[in-house]
């Protein structure tokens, strides 16, 4: 009824190529915009911040790049953990050794640097693909946590091997360290995620974006049609590792404060990151936002009903969280292998044709 | 003989123990993703899970008393009985059988046909699930295992080996577990093939593992070689298990021994059991010297990336690893 492109007409170009062309879409992403930027910052408390929405925000980021990397260009990997280490370190040098900086700067910085190291372990992909690769992505999530485990320049000497973050501000508005209000941590990390999915969105639209898809679906064949493999699956991994390095070093200075590196950017941390975009789907921006929710969510929701409803003790909700997850994610797979973004696409099908489905 | 040469002597030979046990560990793999061209994340959850099941079985443990407990405020732990090892680890089989009957029957049923990474985070969510399962079956605690492996360093082969060297070489430390292990994985290796050669059932899998549909068209059976095959690839997991847990204790850290065994995997060729075998003493041997040689240079714990590394800079010259089949792609 209202979800239709009848009536909405296009008289240019740019119209005719806009992101959301339906108007509906176009308003909803408006008013989620809105919402977003002018309603939750004033009603956000600390709770919601750290347990929900800060982990929601920084997480989208890194699974809208892992999703660059896998769901467009179809190149597995298994290093985000370390990827996301980088950035947090050198997030983390550049804080401590130009403080008067922006912070602005400073991520995007670490995001350029984390883009390099995955380009150099994305040299491989030349070479070998699909499994052998993601194998030997986990060489650059070991690698990497021992390197900042054992070199100390890179924590700056610290005694703990910990490293923390300094109070920053931007404006004047403290959003690093423990006394940073939660409405800013919230809204530097929400310009980060616009900033990446606009980026995102456009990328995969056009000419890049067209070839990582050209080369997940058949590398031969596209080379044959003129894709240069080499670029294609070089860019992929910039791309995604600049995306994943800003996530890493908003997750390093602005969500949890002070980090172990083994603990924080371990193994199980690329596991998360992938399970969000396979639940999310594959090769959809929408995707990466619907898998990180629900995969922030569901421990929260698990805790809120096992602890606090049931009165369950922690470890046995903390094991049952394991098996859901896992049995969540073959459910997923065998019913819905493309992701919540395939339902979504679905359902948004039906409600093109709502209410007259013939 | 210095004793530098007789110390590295030593490192290379415990290198090798220790690849023994890599190399069991990548064997589950290699059968899994020969017959049905699944490559099984789960199997180092798999012999946590078979581990933990043996312990839990010998000491009479009450499977999820914890939930039980704590549901309906009772305060049960153990049947009170002990059984013994032979026993213990026939029953634990059984269960492997079962819970790759399961798997077999809820899990990789619905998923044929689809892509293999779909398959393979399938198997990441199974593991995760299987985690969570022998947390909730078993205790998260540490857990000693003992069905009466002999443990602790060999003094005849110290005694033997100690006049090789100056005043302060004390011969070589080689602990009687490795060693067993290794009698262990020759026995289980030649037991596989001699399954797989003289065989029905093996000669349906080693026909299964190269082509399905004249499989199929012969009159095998998928759906039970599939079953059979998890099963082996859990009587595997079982023997890693009880080889691991013995050393190390039953504990989480068990399952994350299938990380180490993917660049083994890689190294020898994901489709070739030899492969995992050489692959496994390469990886072994490569990081015990690495470590003895270069380790104290770079700040140590080199062990931890050092296989990884490895394998990536030589699947860059040979893609398909020492021993797998010449990977060819049409268009």
């Amino acid at each position: 009824m209202f979800y239709r492109e009848a009536g909405d007409f296009k008289t240019s170009y740019e119209q005719d190529n806009q992101t959301f062309p339906i108007k509906f879409d176009r308003y909803r992403y408006y008013v989620v915009l809105a919402i977003a930027f002018l309603v939750v910052p004033f009603v956000i408390n600390d709770y919601w911040a750290n347990a929900i929405l800060l982990p929601f925000l920084i997480y989208a980021i890194a699974s809208i790049g892992l999703n660059i990397l896998v769901g467009y260009a179809g190149q597995v990997s298994l290093g985000t953990g370390g990827f996301m280490a980088v950035g947090a370190y050198a997030c983390y040098k550049l804080m401590t050794a130009m403080p008067e900086v922006s912070m602005f700067i400073h991520v995007l910085i670490a995001g350029g640097i984390t883009a390099g190291v995955c380009v150099i372990f994305g040299l491989p992909s030349l070479r070998i693909k699909g499994f052998y690769l993601a194998v030997a992505t986990l060489a650059a999530q070991f690698f990497l946590v021992w390197l900042f485990n054992r070199v100390p320049w890179f924590y700056n000497y610290s005694a703990s091997g910990q490293i923390s973050a300094p109070e920053r501000d931007v404006f004047g508005i403290l959003i690093t360290g423990p006394n940073a209000p939660a409405w800013a941590t919230y809204m530097f990390s929400l310009i980060f995620l616009t900033f990446c999915a606009l980026v995102a969105r456009n990328l995969t639209r056009g000419t890049i974006g067209r070839s990582w898809m050209a080369i997940r679906d058949m590398d031969i064949a596209a080379e044959i049609i003129g894709v240069n493999p080499l670029k294609a699956k070089l860019t992929a991994f910039a791309v995604s590792g600049f995306f994943i390095g800003i996530s890493g070093a908003l997750f390093f200075s602005v969500y949890l404060g002070a980090v172990e590196v083994g603990e924080a950017f371990g193994i199980s941390k690329s596991f998360l990151v992938l399970f969000m975009v396979i639940i999310g789907g594959l090769g959809s921006i929408f995707g990466s936002f619907a898998g990180a929710a629900f995969l922030v969510l569901l421990p929260v929701v698990l805790k809120v009903v096992g602890v606090d409803v049931l009165g369950w003790p922690t470890d046995i909700v903390a094991h049952f969280q394991l098996v859901i997850v896992g049995a969540l994610i073959i459910v997923f797979l065998i019913m819905e292998p493309h992701g919540l973004a395939q339902l979504w696409r679905v359902a948004k099908e039906k409600l093109r044709l709502w209410p007259f489905p013939h | 003989m210095p004793d530098q040469f007789l110390f590295a002597t030593e490192v290379f030979i415990n290198g090798l123990m220790s690849g023994v046990l890599y190399a069991l560990v990548a064997l589950g793999f290699v059968l899994i993703y020969k017959a049905s061209g699944i490559f099984n994340y789960a199997q180092g959850v798999m012999a946590l899970f078979a581990a933990m099941t043996l312990v839990g079985i010998m000491d009479g443990q009450v499977p999820f008393s914890h939930i039980i407990n704590s549901v309906f405020g009772t305060n049960v732990h153990h049947f009170g009985w002990h059984v013994p090892a032979m026993l213990a680890i026939l029953l634990t089989a059984g269960v492997m059988v079962l819970f790759a009957w399961l798997v077999q029957r809820l899990v990789m049923r619905h998923l044929v046909g689809q892509e293999p990474i779909i398959l393979f985070m399938a198997t990441i969510g199974l593991a995760y699930f299987l985690e969570g399962v022998s947390d909730l079956m078993w205790g998260s605690e540490i857990k000693k295992l003992d069905i009466g492996l002999p443990q602790g360093g060999s003094f005849w082969i110290e005694d033997m080996t100690a006049g090789l060297g100056s005043d302060n070489f004390y011969g070589f430390f080689i602990d009687n577990l490795d060693m067993v292990a290794t009698v262990v994985a020759a026995l289980l290796v030649t037991g596989l093939v001699l399954f797989s050669q003289y065989t029905k059932q093996g000669r349906a899998m080693r026909a299964v593992a190269d082509d399905h549909q004249a499989a199929l068209s012969v009159g095998i059976s998928l759906n039970f070689i599939w079953v059979l095959v998890w099963s082996v690839a859990g009587f595997v997991a079982l023997v890693a298990g009880i080889m691991w847990g013995t050393k190390s204790g039953v504990q989480f850290s068990l399952s994350l021994i299938a990380l180490k065994a993917l660049p083994v995997l890689m190294l020898g060729g994901f489709t070739s059991i030899p492969g995992a075998i050489v692959g496994g003493l390469i990886i072994g041997v490569g990081e015990k010297m690495f470590e003895f040689a270069i380790g104290p240079l770079v700040g140590g714990a080199t062990e931890n990336w050092f296989a990884y590394v490895l394998a990536l800079l030589f699947l860059v010259f040979r893609p398909q690893g020492l021993f797998g089949e010449k990977i060819i792609e049409r268009v």
